[in-house]
């Protein structure tokens, strides 16, 4: 048993802690207050293989490892959690299934450039009326000759209008139900295929959440991924890693706001001391530096156990519940340590519990991470 | 073109604490970086080799075997090769042993049109290892390079002044030493720091390897004997503070930069 990081994952941490702390932070509040997606970071993460740590090389990757991968989602977080999700989505979310059930040809085309960071990836499953539900696909793909017809419409796609390839799940037989669904690989330039509605979020506002229309969109035949039918496996499967991402994402988060928050204690001086010395709000520290080591070490399990090719759909789960909660509740009382400043956008603990809130809700809602967790004790 | 660049491996002094009661650096625990200055340099060899075909750029340093790390994070930066000078024999060298030292690193290298190295270190601040390499191999040397055009074997360099700047012209073989205003680092790759980190990326080197005479490295080949080391008298500045309307203050404050012929 070792809780140590590898030398390689040690300057993966000082590398992404500076490139976030340089690059990531000083745009943060203005990304945040704009709404703008931050296509020159995107740029530069492609630019240091920061898109594609845990591929191999042969496939365009960093050759690197999942808790590597963990870590940069993680240092992104601390500082901007929306460009977090960007590397998350991009990484965990597109290139991963396409690694994972992919061709030979598929991985060539498609996984080599979203690797290196030359396209951006994202996935779309979740419908208006197929939210936690996810196998009530209404997406419907008919082969027609060498190709099939995509029709329906897609919600919250992260990425979306940004990303040039999409993961899209439909049903290709509806009587199979959830064993009825496939999963394709589509490009933004495909007929048929637009972006509707792009959302105003509460948080991780320069992250892109868009609605994707599929109108008799025209997808080659051989990009379908995996089998007809497997669709639904595929996204469970993409799911389970994508937790990891977003686990690390609320950690970071979590991190982030505690970094500013223990700063600002022993700075503020309230009755003639600093607010750190009152031994009420140390009881406040002591607990949130305490959930945040706990959701770091599930978080890093859940990683190991992938990394290492073991199970970890219930781990996954664990970190993500674990870690969107402490990420809440962490950023809740930062908010409360800084009191009026603290509701105010000049200091950042204000958009660091707007973006929290995220992690609880997507890519599984907390409450599914415990029919998750659940259902794996109790089989 | 072949290009050496000397990096240092120093304690991150950005990070560093006073000892309250001595008045001394608190040294343990401080983490490793690669000298900012030596980053600079890299980064412009790391340039001329983006800009230019046929460029290699060996990264060298002199120091204890976890020294190998910036070696690492040079090879990520884009380095091709790294040579790292490590031996018990070699500890407490001054600055004239470290580049006597790397000096014979690089005649044993051989073949170089440039080498670079970072003005200072952050540590000692001497800046005198580029300067004694240049002398110890007999080729030129242009100092605190801010900017930096290669035409030909010829090297233009923007030279630094307190007050002012040269514009330096030379043929190469030279040594040139990097300010932090010559270009921006990049950061290592996440690629390169795995790849880095694979097998036997970094050549490890004694002194009898490359030639080097152990008398003259090490505590036995340093003259330079540090008496004692004090934290400088802090000098007394006076304060004034204006007053008034906003107006008024900056009023005041441009006269007295006029009085004091500042402006």
């Amino acid at each position: 048993m070792d809780f140590l990081l590898t030398r390689e994952q040690e300057m993966v941490r000082t590398v992404m802690r500076k490139f976030a702390e340089n690059e990531v932070k000083p745009i943060a509040a203005e990304i945040d207050e704009s709404g703008r997606f931050p296509r020159e970071t995107v740029k530069k993460m492609a630019r240091y293989n920061m898109l594609g740590i845990p591929f191999p090389k042969e496939y365009g990757g960093a050759g690197g490892d999942d808790i590597s991968y963990v870590i940069a989602v993680e240092e992104i977080s601390k500082v901007c959690a929306a460009t977090g999700v960007i590397l998350s989505a991009h990484t965990s979310l597109a290139s991963w299934p396409i690694y994972k059930y992919g061709t030979e040809e598929q991985k060539q085309k498609y996984l080599v450039p979203l690797a290196k960071g030359e396209k951006l990836g994202a996935f779309a499953l979740t419908e208006p009326n197929a939210g936690t539900d996810a196998a009530a696909q209404q997406t419907t793909a008919v082969l027609k000759g060498d190709n099939y017809m995509l029709n329906g419409r897609k919600i919250f796609v992260t990425n979306g209008g940004q990303a040039d390839i999409y993961i899209v799940f439909a049903m290709t037989d509806r009587s199979r139900k959830h064993k009825g669904i496939s999963a394709f690989i589509v490009e933004k330039d495909f007929p048929g295929f637009s972006i509707g509605k792009i959302e105003n979020k509460m948080g991780i506002r320069a992250s892109a959440t868009t609605e994707l229309i599929l109108e008799d969109c025209v997808v080659p035949r051989e990009n379908i991924l995996g089998k007809e039918g497997e669709g639904f496996k595929i996204a469970m499967a993409s799911l389970d890693g994508g937790r990891i991402g977003i686990a690390a994402q609320a950690l970071g988060i979590a991190e982030g706001a505690f970094e500013e928050t223990v700063k600002y204690v022993k700075e503020r001086e309230q009755f003639g001391k600093p607010l750190a010395k009152f031994q009420g709000l140390q009881w406040m520290i002591a607990d949130m530096a305490t959930d945040i080591e706990a959701a770091k070490l599930l978080v890093y399990k859940a990683a190991m156990h992938k990394q290492k090719g073991l199970s970890y759909t219930k781990e996954a789960a664990m970190a993500k519940l674990f870690a969107a909660n402490t990420a809440m509740d962490v950023t809740t009382k930062c908010v409360q340590l800084h009191g009026g400043y603290g509701y105010i956008k000049d200091y950042p603990v204000e958009r660091m519990m707007r973006d929290a809130k995220i992690t609880e809700i997507y890519e599984g809602t907390s409450q599914v991470m415990q029919m998750v967790i659940a259902a794996n004790i109790l089989r | 073109m072949n290009i050496i660049v000397c990096i240092k491996q120093v304690p991150d002094t950005n990070e560093a604490k006073i000892d309250p009661v001595r008045g001394t650096l608190i040294r343990e625990g401080l983490p490793s970086i690669i000298n900012p200055d030596d980053r600079n340099a890299l980064e412009e060899a790391l340039r001329i080799k983006d800009e230019m075909e046929g460029v290699k750029v060996t990264a060298i340093s002199m120091g204890p075997p976890q020294a190998e790390i910036a070696l690492v994070e040079a090879l990520a930066m884009g380095a091709d090769e790294a040579i790292l000078l490590t031996d018990r024999a070699l500890a407490g060298s001054d600055t004239l042993a470290t580049s006597t030292a790397l000096s014979a690193v690089i005649r044993y290298i051989g073949d170089f049109d440039l080498i670079f190295c970072g003005r200072q270190a952050i540590d000692g601040e001497t800046a005198h290892v580029g300067p004694q390499i240049a002398e110890h191999l007999n080729i030129p040397q242009i100092t605190c390079v801010e900017e930096l055009k290669i035409e030909g074997r010829r090297v233009i360099a923007k030279r630094a002044l307190e007050d002012g700047y040269f514009i330096v012209e030379a043929e190469m073989p030279l040594l040139l030493t990097a300010a932090k205003e010559l270009n921006q680092p990049r950061y290592p790759s996440i690629k390169g720091i795995f790849e880095g980190f694979k097998g036997d990326r970094i050549k490890i080197v004694s002194p009898n390897d490359v030639n080097c005479d152990v008398t003259t490295v090490g505590l036995e080949g340093s003259p330079t004997r540090v008496v004692e080391t004090f934290p400088p008298p802090i000098k007394s500045r006076d304060l004034e503070m204006l007053e008034g309307s906003p107006a008024e203050q900056a009023r005041q404050l441009l006269q007295r930069l006029r009085e004091e012929k500042i402006v």
